[in-house]
């Protein structure tokens, strides 16, 4: 055991690349780069300029639903705003900035030198960045119905026969089409090698029984990709060959079928949830243990129910179509299935509290977050039971309850615990430290925020405002609800401000962080802040769940114990 | 002790297998479900045939590549060659069955992936397949033209091992794809 103390004390070797080398030299190492560490950080920086791009499109929305009769903007680009929204947050900002977290964190918890295919890792980045850029092109490129530009407009999900070369004239579609698939491949690439990463480059002694939580529920993740985003592909396929090929898929005049789309984007659209939510689930699963003092309560059980959670999540898609009208046998079935993926998750809420329990818990910033998101991502599930239930789904699918149910996941979920990790691994990343009191009025700016818009969002929603309407009319009851609903669009505003100054400020004068300010446990910790190139000067050897725990506590090592 | 960075290769190329399986059980199940469906004519009985000539050629070039797989471990190069252009040949013969079975049926037969829903199916699912075929031959033609360059060499055995693995995975899909599409649903 005396090996891996040797291996993981960071070795002081100087850095050699400067920063004073001239700006376009710095650029094109970025532009050329298979480092993990630099790929993972382009990946986050994408996605959180995207972020900001799809922030502003919900901003606009809230603006023009404020008060009833509002014509802020027109229908059409209001159309174009929930379209590009949704589409933006789940391709190119949720998937990137996880893949970034991967991406950049995998390989050093693991104690691997890079990835398992750095050039593919490379083309992989470059794929999904393309992707968006084609995307967002369509704004200024795509020729529609009137004017010269003009974004998407058919919703995320693409119902046919929306999308069929009658109804949507020009090439706003394909631009949706040609860009998703584009960084659909992206997305393979990257999520094949995670995987094999992770199957084949762990150091010495990290065994899958001690692999850190993270990296336990990326594996689940990447590998759910791999099944998940083919058929969204295929079915673009499908609509590219009805568009492009004069095709009959979802052409129901011809005997095709506008159904069979649903169901195809379903089958990814669902387990694309649990890709997203997945990875909150990794990161809360590090910040816990590490801000209450105690190792994660129940290990094996939090492996064996995200595996739960990826095997199930493959079979409920259709809790979507309740309201399209199907077989009873067919509402049954995805009324239970979608029910049993309530059992793993509140399996892992109890082990997060279990973790918490008894612990010596520190409300630094990141807990802080995470903690909002535990009781956020309760209320999220309760909702998601509430609406997997077909007959409340048939009075309520299709509202706004539905959609304060999904921001609720992934808002309240996802967005919490991403801040938590950005707030957790920032000092590794530049090596400084954040301003606190910035980070606390971000933290309880969105809170707030957060609240005033989704808790609220739900009452309209049972009151039967539907979803995507451009505008409604004042005495049905909706005035004052969506009235809170845009003012908490306020909060959250500043506090993302708050966010991004604070990171921006700290980069440049932020006290220096040193190697392990959390006094954590997994691997990346014993690297330098911000990791070399080569992180590990000599590959480590581990011997337990916590090696950096073994390390610092020699009498009382954990390999004692598992 | 868990590393293994040398089964990299075949484990990357499993998440691809994966990944491709995936889209193309979706062709599968809209060409199951689109079966009969067409509002128009021609249906398959009045335009298929089976192809039997192609398809015992693909079929036996995943036996093929096995031993020039096993001749490029035992360094035996120029076996490796001789059954490697075999298997070029066999999967070259296979994409020239479905070139003339196309040309028949777009010439002759006057069906195409417009005609109507079944042609839509009917091409987008074998189309994708051939497609498939003509990525694996592409590698195959690479691999052979840095045999005949000599680059290839026994410490190479595990590269074309990983290669090879695809194009079993091409078969394979034919193993689904044929029975589909010639024999269950016409």
């Amino acid at each position: 055991m005396s090996d891996a103390e040797f291996a993981l004390r960071p070795v002081t070797v100087p850095q050699t690349v400067g920063a004073s080398r001239p700006l376009l030299d710095r650029l094109h190492d970025w532009i050329v780069t298979v480092d993990h560490k630099r790929l993972g950080l382009m990946y986050v920086g994408y996605g959180v300029l995207f972020l900001v791009v799809a922030g502003l499109e919900a901003t606009v929305m809230r603006i023009q639903l404020a008060i009833p009769n509002n014509h802020f903007v027109s229908p059409q680009v209001f159309n174009q705003l929930f379209t590009m929204h949704g589409t933006t947050m789940v391709f190119l900002v949720g998937m990137p900035i996880l893949f970034g977290f991967a991406n950049y964190l995998a390989p050093l918890m693991i104690g691997a030198r890079d990835m398992a295919f750095p050039r593919l890792n490379a083309f992989s980045f470059w794929m999904s960045a393309f992707g968006g850029l084609i995307l967002y092109f369509s704004v200024i490129a795509a020729s529609g119905l009137y004017g010269a530009g003009n974004a998407p407009d058919i919703g995320w999900f693409a119902y046919a026969p929306l999308t069929s070369s009658t109804f949507s004239v020009g090439h706003s579609t394909d631009y949706w089409i040609i860009g998703l698939l584009v960084s659909g491949i992206g997305s393979i690439g990257t999520a094949a090698n995670i995987v094999t990463t992770i199957l084949c480059m762990r150091c010495p002694g990290m065994t899958l029984g001690r692999l850190p939580m993270f990296v336990w529920l990326n594996l689940v993740v990447s590998a759910l990709i791999l099944l998940v985003i083919s058929p969204l592909t295929a079915a673009q396929i499908m609509l590219l060959v009805d568009r492009y090929l004069g095709g009959h898929f979802f052409d129901t005049q011809a005997g095709g079928s506008a159904v069979i789309w649903m169901h195809f984007f379903w089958i990814f659209g669902h387990p694309e949830v649990y890709v997203l939510i997945i990875p909150g689930f990794a990161i809360a699963s590090e910040v816990i243990p590490v801000f209450s003092r105690k190792p994660i309560f129940g290990y094996s059980i939090m492996v064996a129910a995200t595996l739960a959670i990826g095997f199930l999540s493959l079979g409920v898609w259709a809790h979507h179509m309740f309201t399209v009208g199907m077989t009873s046998y067919a509402n049954a079935f995805f009324t239970a299935s979608t029910m049993a993926i309530g059992v793993p998750t509140g399996i892992k809420i109890f082990n997060w509290l279990g973790t918490m329990w008894g612990g010596k818990i520190s409300f630094a910033v990141p807990m802080r977050f995470c903690v909002a998101f535990l009781f956020q991502f309760l209320i999220a599930g309760l909702t998601g039971i509430m609406l997997s239930a077909s007959p409340f789904d048939w009075q309520l699918g299709n509202s706004y309850f539905v959609v304060a149910h999904f921001h609720y996941v992934l808002i309240g979920g996802l967005i919490f615990t991403i801040f938590a990790g950005f707030y957790y691994w920032y000092p590794k990343v530049t090596g400084r430290m954040w301003n606190d009191v910035l980070g606390r009025a971000h933290f309880w700016l969105f809170l707030i925020g957060f609240h005033l818009t989704f808790d609220f969002m739900h009452i309209p929603g049972v009151l039967g405002m539907p979803r995507r309407i451009y505008t409604y009319d004042a005495g049905r009851g909706w005035e004052l609800w969506n009235l809170i609903v845009s003012i908490g669009v306020v909060f959250q505003v500043v506090g993302i401000a708050c966010w991004v100054t604070n990171f921006l400020w700290s980069y440049f004068k932020g006290p220096a962080a040193g190697n392990d300010p959390w006094d954590a446990w997994t691997l990346e910790w014993s690297t330098t802040s911000p990791p070399r190139e080569y992180a590990f000067a000599t590959i480590p050897v581990v011997a337990s769940r916590r090696p950096l725990w073994d390390v610092k506590h020699p009498e009382d090592p954990d390999w004692k114990y598992e | 002790m868990a590393t293994m960075p040398e089964w990299r290769g075949p484990v990357g190329m499993w998440c691809l297998i994966a990944a491709e399986s995936a889209m193309f059980i979706i062709f599968v199940v809209a060409y199951l479900y689109y079966a009969g469906k067409s509002l128009s004519g021609p249906t398959p009985n009045d335009v298929l045939r089976v192809p039997i000539f192609g398809s015992i050629c693909l079929f036996s070039s995943s036996v093929t590549i096995a031993f020039a797989e096993r001749a490029v471990e035992r360094g035996d190069l120029a076996r490796f060659g001789r059954w490697w252009f075999v298997t070029l040949a066999l999967g070259a013969l296979f994409i020239a069955g479905t070139v003339r079975e196309w040309a028949r049926l777009i010439y002759h037969d006057s069906f195409t992936i417009s005609t109507n829903l079944y042609g839509t199916t009917f091409y987008s699912l074998v189309g994708l397949h051939a497609f498939h075929v003509v990525v694996g031959l592409t590698g195959l033609s690479i691999i052979m033209a840095f045999g005949l360059l000599g680059f290839v060499r026994k410490e190479h055995a595990r590269q074309v091992r990983v290669f090879s693995m695809y194009w079993h995975f091409v078969d394979a899909i034919w193993a689904v794809v044929l029975p589909v599409v010639y024999i269950i649903a016409r």
